[in-house]
């Protein structure tokens, strides 16, 4: 096990509406539905079969990315345990596994003004009818790519790959000098 | 205060008087003014000069549609706006405005003696006049035309202010909120349908603000007006945005509109925000934008104090100002007759009602006869006098012959004219919806929608108030039901005093077969009748090249108020009809709209994305200086105290070819290949044999385009049978990425393979030189790094510090090198790791200049600097790369075109300037000779130039015609210093061998 001590993520400045998430284990999974049902029993969750939407329990969740493609996240702890056991159930089924966990790292957006901050830069209909608790996608906020899942009424987890953190942090930031301070 | 302004009513706060200056002169008006409504309360009627021939403008219009009245208002040197309508800048205290286009003043205007020599400036004069001779093009014309062309001056200073932007979504969205608006926003609300309201004015009501007369469910207009916006506003389902415009209709439903926040205020705070873009997608869109009155052609209708009935009418019954007091009243249509009776009830004196018309309609004739207005009939409008305000109008008669005759000289200090009004179809039409003519009131009104779009009320030619309450109700209903929501249609019952609107576009009559000079039709532009027939007579028949040729309607106001008399002066002169003439296309934006606003949030620190890797601090903390390469800030070298690039350069190469270098390759796009058929794919996409490649194994990739051009390069390594990390160039990450998805789901979506990128899973640290083994093998457990079992192109995974590593030995220096990839929140602790282990050794940080010079010196090329997108693999020296006997890869078939192997084509080649000390100009030409003549024939270019320290002189990397068999040839830069000249040679200059890599 690598020594967490040594981790350094791009530094978030917090504040009431903004946190910047721990690290996790991240895997891009790849492959033909015919690997999902594998997959989610070597997850330990299943993978949703069903477009931009999340499932999770605790310390487990997949995104659905595309057709062929999910965000699997788990604690940062399991990374070599997770990647041993993928290697072993699915020595047989065609799929891609790699590791993202450093690719990019997740903010969480909470609060009343969460979905009003991200229509700023986010072109999608955040009204909850139309973006329910539950529902992620690969979207862009201004000019970087975001994976936006809405975890719960008032609260969006945002995965940004990490040389554009600090650009969509400072964007937010800007955006909220519009709230009444 | 004086005797323009009534003694009471209007909408305007009288207990809070505002102060402010125009043109210096300081003046005072109320809390609800506009700057033209305070400006005709201090009897000023001239407001600006005329674009082309720089005559007098007052103000024609109270709203968007106004030409004329354009204004500089001035808050400081950074915060000035050109080009402001006066009648929608709202008045502050404290408001600094200014007059335009003229000089050295407004009353006295030099440039005005072209409005003595108008008769040289026909329609087209710039197509025409400015062609002889030809050399005073350069030396006179084009200055002064560039001199006098544009409007507006900017201001000097950086924009201080902030600007917003938002993207929004409803199921209707509602432009205007007039009568009609109002009423299908309450429609559309009560059904649940989110709804978005906007308008431009800061109040909502439209035209009922300026209709004291009219009642809606009892209540006056206005004050029911005031309910309904406060039982929208208390709707969770309602936005309401005043000061809003909608400028532009998009593809999709897609409606751009700008909010206006602080223009209104005294004083806005520093840095506050001021103004916001709101993208709108709307499932249905009612537009409800009303309509604009026509003015009048006749000679000298654009004398200051010729205005619009309805824009008397409003500053009357809004702004509580009467706009003259002696006032001739021109009617093309019965809507003139309400401003005559409102003024003359206001206690103005209205000397004379010129009815154009054969007849009025009757309620107008009735209303006219009780109030003993002086009607003519068959009237027309021969001439106006006045220097900078009108005083007397001409007037004529038609007889039933059609023979125009004088009749009278009326004195006067106003000129009220209505020709009808023209629905406002800005938006429908840039929607690309089809308008339809409407035969019984001469107007265009919205036909066939290209999208989800509803039109209501005056803008499509419903006007009167019950009726557009009515049609505005029923159209919200309409547009909630489309998006999926049903309620009930709301009626509302409303009385007013009104007329009719219909009126007939095109000039009055005049006397005699040619049109007057200063009939104008397009006064922002100075657009004539003249003009027009000038057009036609030189045989323009299309309305589109008439528009272009006279630049009618292609002034900012996108022929608010010009476009259908245009077509109605047009239609006469051809004798058709104006369906048949056509209409030319509206433009957004639908009024101006700032820079400020599409800019948004971008400017500064976040005008772009800044991408910067794990040791992008450390780099800084040591004194890099960083250079953009895409998004990325790459440390570009490392200056000591007293060094400048030229020395820190030399420094950091002599690190890397005797000792130790450390570099940060982090940015280098990374995509790994995984899947059964990652060696298919592989196979098929790159110019390499990959069957050969063994796993823990890497190899230098070239990628082409299909036309056989090289398009990437980056070393590949078999991480495993089934997976292969790939990497690109730093620029072409995400194309490469997207070349190779696009191939894979269209070409080959059979393949088992899949991609992702992990350019920013890893950090890549760069060890380079004789020393690097030493460098790093205290740190590395888990590989042996030993020659024998770490040759050179070979990878493996280890640990470093107790981080993942996957190692890499490999080289673009041509010296022992390895390439730490460790997973990116360790880079920076690994960097600082190496670098510390390396101090002993004098490990030398080292920016993009060195690694340049370094794999210059190698002959290594960059894609995008030896190529440029026409150099196939063989051009750059790398056929050896191919691997020929597979039977296929994407650009294999274009580098069997004959021309793709044609003798001659320019080749990778190496420069030695005969001059040592002398660093040739990237891009600078190879000639054979300097002795010819220019154009000279060029063969060749340099594309990579640098001095390298290694070698002690300066080295060229050039693209040369035929230039392998060139090699030991003097060929000639020639530079505006005298030609330099240079020896060809092979392109690798340091260690032709490659000994060194292999230590």
């Amino acid at each position: 096990m690598a020594n967490p001590g040594l981790r350094q993520a791009p530094p978030v400045e917090s504040s009431s509406w903004l946190r910047l998430l721990p690290p996790a284990t991240r895997f891009v999974f790849r492959g033909p539905a015919a690997a999902h049902a594998a997959a989610g029993t070597v997850f330990g969750l299943r993978l949703p079969t069903t477009p931009c939407r999340a499932s999770m329990r605790p310390a487990r969740a997949a995104l659905w990315l595309g057709p062929d493609e999910h965000l699997l996240m788990a604690p940062a702890e399991d990374l070599g345990a997770l990647r041993s056991a993928f290697a072993s159930g699915l020595r047989d089924i065609p799929h891609s596994l790699v590791d993202v966990s450093h690719r990019q790292g997740a903010l969480e957006l909470r609060g009343p003004d969460a979905a009003w901050l991200l229509t700023a830069g986010c072109p999608l209909d955040l009204d909850p009818a139309a973006f329910p608790v539950g529902m992620c996608t690969r979207t862009v906020f201004a000019k970087t790519e975001i994976v936006l899942w809405r975890t719960a009424a008032e609260a969006f987890h945002v995965e940004v790959w990490r040389s554009f953190t600090a650009y969509l942090v400072g964007m937010l930031q800007e955006v909220a000098r519009e709230l009444p301070q | 205060m004086n005797s323009w302004r009534t003694d009471g009513g209007g909408r305007i706060d009288r207990t809070r008087a505002l102060s402010f200056s125009f043109d210096g002169r300081r003046f005072t008006g109320f809390e609800g003014d506009t700057l033209a409504s305070a400006l005709l309360a201090n009897g000023v009627h001239l407001l600006g000069r005329s674009f082309k021939y720089h005559r007098p403008r007052g103000i024609l219009g109270a709203g968007s549609e106004e030409p004329n009245a354009l204004v500089r208002v001035v808050r400081d040197h950074s915060r000035a706006t050109p080009n402001l309508r006066a009648t929608q800048v709202e008045l502050y205290d404290g408001l600094v405005a200014e007059s335009q286009n003229r000089w050295p003043s407004l009353g006295f205007d030099l440039s005005a003696v072209n409005d003595i020599l108008s008769p040289l400036f026909p329609a087209g004069f710039y197509y025409k006049t400015f062609m002889w001779p030809r050399r005073a093009w350069h030396a006179f014309y084009e200055p002064r035309i560039r001199a006098a062309a544009g409007l507006g001056r900017a201001p000097e200073g950086p924009d201080p202010d902030r600007y917003a932007q938002r993207f929004a979504h409803c199921d209707v969205l509602i432009v205007g909120a007039g009568a009609a608006g109002l009423a299908a926003a309450l429609a559309a609300a009560a059904s649940g349908a989110r709804v978005i309201l906007c308008d431009e004015q800061p109040e909502f009501g439209g035209s009922l603000l300026a209709e004291p007369s009219a009642r809606i469910e009892g209540m006056p207009a206005a004050d029911w007006v005031a309910a309904q916006r406060s039982a929208l506003a208390a709707r969770p389902n309602v936005t309401l945005l005043a000061r809003t415009t909608a400028f532009g209709y998009f593809p999709h439903n897609l409606i751009g509109l700008s909010e206006r926040l602080t223009d209104h205020a005294a004083a806005p705070s520093a840095g506050s925000l001021r103004e916001r873009l709101w993208q709108v997608r709307a499932r249905e869109v009612v537009l409800a934008t009303g309509a604009i009155e026509r003015p009048l052609v006749f000679p000298g209708n654009d004398r200051p104090g010729v205005m619009l009935a309805s824009a008397g009418r409003t500053y009357l019954n809004r702004y509580g100002v009467r706009v003259g007091s002696r006032i001739v009243v021109v009617a093309g249509s019965d809507a003139a007759y309400a401003a005559a009776l409102d003024l003359k009830a206001a206690g103005a004196e209205i000397v004379a009602l010129a009815d154009v018309r054969s007849a009025a309609g009757e309620a107008a004739t009735a209303a006219a006869r009780e109030a003993s207005l002086p009607v003519s009939l068959r009237a027309t409008v021969l001439g106006t006098s006045g220097r900078l305000r009108v005083s007397s109008v001409r007037l004529g008669t038609v007889t039933s012959g059609g023979a125009v005759e004088e009749s009278s000289s009326v004195a006067c200090d106003a000129v009220l004219m209505s020709g009808g009004y023209t629905p406002t179809v800005h938006l429908f039409s840039q929607s690309r919806g089809t308008l339809s003519w409407n035969a019984e009131r001469n107007v265009f009104v919205p036909g066939k929608p290209a999208e989800r779009t509803h039109a209501a009320g005056a803008c499509r030619g419903i006007d009167a108030l019950a009726a557009a309450l009515a049609d505005g109700a029923a159209v919200g209903s309409v547009a909630a039901a489309a998006a999926g929501f049903q309620g009930s249609t709301p009626a509302f019952e409303a009385s007013a005093v009104e007329f009719g609107s219909a009126g007939a576009p095109g000039a009055l009559a005049q006397p005699g077969p040619t049109p007057p000079a200063k009939a104008f039709v397009d006064f922002q532009n100075d657009v004539t009748t003249k003009d027009l027939a000038l057009a036609a007579r030189e045989g323009f028949r299309s309305i589109e090249h008439i528009k272009r040729y006279t630049t009618t309607g292609m002034a900012t106001d996108q022929g608010k108020t010009s476009g259908m008399n245009a077509l109605g002066v047009v239609a006469d002169g051809f004798e058709r009809s104006i369906p048949e003439v056509g209409l030319t296309t509206f433009r957004m934006p639908f009024t101006p709209v700032t820079f400020g606003v599409f800019a948004g949030y971008a400017r500064c620190d976040l005008f772009d994305p800044v991408r910067t890797t794990p040791t992008h601090d450390w780099a800084r903390g040591h004194g890099a200086v960083f250079e953009d390469v895409g998004l990325w800030k790459r440390a570009r070298y490392f200056p000591k105290t007293g060094e400048d690039m030229h020395a820190a350069v030399a420094r950091e190469c002599r690190a890397v070819r005797t000792g130790c270098g450390l570099f940060d390759a982090s940015t280098l796009g990374k995509i790994e290949v995984v899947g059964p058929d990652a060696v298919t794919f592989m196979n098929r996409l790159y110019v390499n044999n990959w069957s050969t490649l063994a796993v823990g194994k890497s190899r230098y990739g070239i990628l082409l385009r299909d036309d056989g051009f090289v398009y990437d390069d980056g070393v590949v390594a078999r991480l495993a049978e089934d997976r292969f990390h790939v990497t690109t160039t730093t620029g072409g990450a995400a194309r490469v990425l997207g070349m190779m998805e696009d191939y894979l789901q269209t070409e080959w979506p059979d393949l088992k393979v899949w991609l992702t990128s992990t350019t920013e899973q890893w950090a890549v640290i760069a060890v380079q030189g004789p020393r690097a083994r030493e460098v790093i093998s205290p740190l590395v457990s888990d590989i042996d790094l030993s020659p024998g079992a770490m040759p050179h192109m070979s990878v493996g995974w280890g640990k470093i510090c107790g981080a993942p590593l996957l190692l890499f030995r490999v080289s673009f220096t041509g010296e022992l090198g390895f390439e730490l990839n460790v997973p990116a929140d360790y880079g920076r602790a690994v960097w600082e790791a190496v670098y510390s282990a390396g101090r002993s050794r004098d490990i030398t940080p080292y920016g993009t200049e060195a690694m340049h010079v370094l794999r210059a010196e190698k002959g290594y090329i960059i894609v995008g600097q030896e190529t440029d997108g026409t150099a196939t693999p063989d051009d750059v020296g790398l056929s050896w790369a191919i691997g020929k006997a597979k039977p296929d890869f994407v650009g294999k078939r274009s580098l069997e075109r004959p021309a793709m192997k044609a003798p001659g084509r320019k080749q990778l080649v190496g420069l030695l300037t005969e001059d040592p000390t002398v660093v040739l100009d990237e891009g600078a030409q190879l000639v054979e000779s300097a002795r010819q003549k220019v154009p000279m024939r060029m063969i060749g270019h340099v594309t990579s130039s640098y001095a390298s320290a290694a070698l002690g002189r300066s080295i060229a990397l050039a693209m040369l015609a035929g230039g392998r068999a060139r090699i030991g040839e003097t060929l000639y830069v020639p530079m505006p210093g005298g030609d330099i000249a240079v020896k060809v040679t092979a392109p690798v200059f340091y260690d032709p061998e490659g000994v060194r890599l292999n230590g």
